[in-house]
């Protein structure tokens, strides 16, 4: 009985403490905003939406890799997919659940869009360093 | 558990250690969080006095079962002194730093002299039930000292990114290394169960060296955003 209670209360941290630190992630990438070239790219007009987000990774994809954001996407993404379950299950029964859901994950493709700027600035220096030799 | 497994855990454990305290050294942030290197430094000795003692004497051997408890209340003791190293960097723009220091203080010999006062009722290996009484003790105290701190994190606004994340990692580990011991209680056939807390002994150095290679110390995030369900 008390495993079982300890075990429930730490599952409900857990998903408290996940939650912060993924949108503590996400919050990093907000100061910046989103380059004209991904805009042009992914067709994002004003804000990011919770929609872009499967269209960016996939342009993410076809850019060279860089280590420095790749745990981050993975975190993100796992986010992502929590909160698409999370509409899923519980958006019909609260409405405020689901305007929240959507909200975060129009945070995620902000982050994801943002990561895709850097990948593309990156590609255009090394475009410009094999130019030069 | 299997050896291979086992091995290749503790493995991915000392790798992590060694990231986190050489991006700490690189990124220069090694005396800044000196207690969080600290403990990634003396739990990575603790795995290899551990894996030593087993080779040579085997896992039900005395020498083992010493080394085993007494270096798990070391790392107890050292995990507690780094919540207590964040929360004295949280409250020091409140001046606050030392009363938050003389509390552990307090606190941890209060915890050691209530782990005595539970010992001292039995005479069998008093030094080494001493330990492990500490230890978990400790460990109860290090769990609700971090949720106390992530309050007064959301309190105070704080805004420092690489601060918050280490102190969210310290959130996650404690939760979910709860939750494995819960779950050991209530399944313990399952073998998979017993595989959880060595994983997650891996997570604090490799989340830590993730958060100091991300972000520089001048990092800082909108403290809004921390709340996991905005009011």
């Amino acid at each position: 009985m008390m495993a079982a209670f300890i075990l429930a209360f730490s599952l409900l941290t857990l998903l408290m403490f996940f939650v912060s630190y993924c949108r503590s992630l996400t919050a990093s990438s907000l100061h910046t905003s989103i380059s004209e070239d991904v805009r042009d790219v992914t067709g994002i007009q004003v804000r990011a939406a919770g929609r872009d987000y499967a269209r960016v990774m996939q342009i993410l994809q076809l850019c060279p890799d860089r280590p420095e954001d790749r745990s981050g996407l993975q975190i993100v993404g796992a986010y992502f997919s929590f909160l698409n379950l999370l509409e899923q299950g519980f958006a019909r029964i609260s409405p405020a659940l689901r305007t929240w859901a959507e909200e975060e994950r129009a945070s995620c493709a902000h982050f994801a869009a943002v990561a895709l700027g850097r990948r593309i600035a990156l590609n255009r220096e090394m475009l410009a360093q094999q130019v030069e030799l | 558990m299997s050896d291979f497994f086992g091995l290749a855990i503790w493995v991915v454990g000392m790798v992590a250690g060694v990231c986190f305290v050489t991006s700490s050294l690189i990124r220069g942030s090694f005396l800044k969080y000196f207690f969080l290197n600290l403990y990634v430094l003396l739990s990575m000795f603790a795995d290899l006095s551990r894996q030593y003692t087993l080779r040579v004497f085997g896992l039900n051997s005395d020498q083992y079962y010493y080394v085993y408890y007494y270096t798990d209340c070391l790392l107890t003791i050292a995990l507690f002194v780094a919540v207590i190293s964040l929360a004295s960097r949280v409250f020091d723009e409140l001046n606050l730093a030392k009363f938050v220091r003389v509390v552990a203080i307090l606190l941890l010999l209060g915890t050691a002299g209530f782990s005595y006062a539970v010992v001292a009722q039995s005479t069998d290996r008093l030094s080494t039930s001493f330990a492990n009484e500490l230890s978990q003790n400790l460990y109860f105290v290090g769990l609700v000292l971090t949720y106390l701190l992530w309050g007064a994190v959301l309190k105070l606004k704080e805004t420092r990114t690489r601060l918050v994340q280490m102190i969210l990692s310290l959130g996650l580990y404690f939760s979910a290394y709860a939750g494995s011991y819960a779950l050991l209680n209530l399944a313990p056939k399952y073998e998979v169960v017993q595989y959880l807390a060595p994983i997650l002994g891996c997570f604090l150095p490799i989340s830590w060296a993730l958060t100091t290679m991300r972000h520089s110390e001048d990092s800082r995030l909108t403290p809004a955003r921390l709340v996991a369900v905005p009011r």
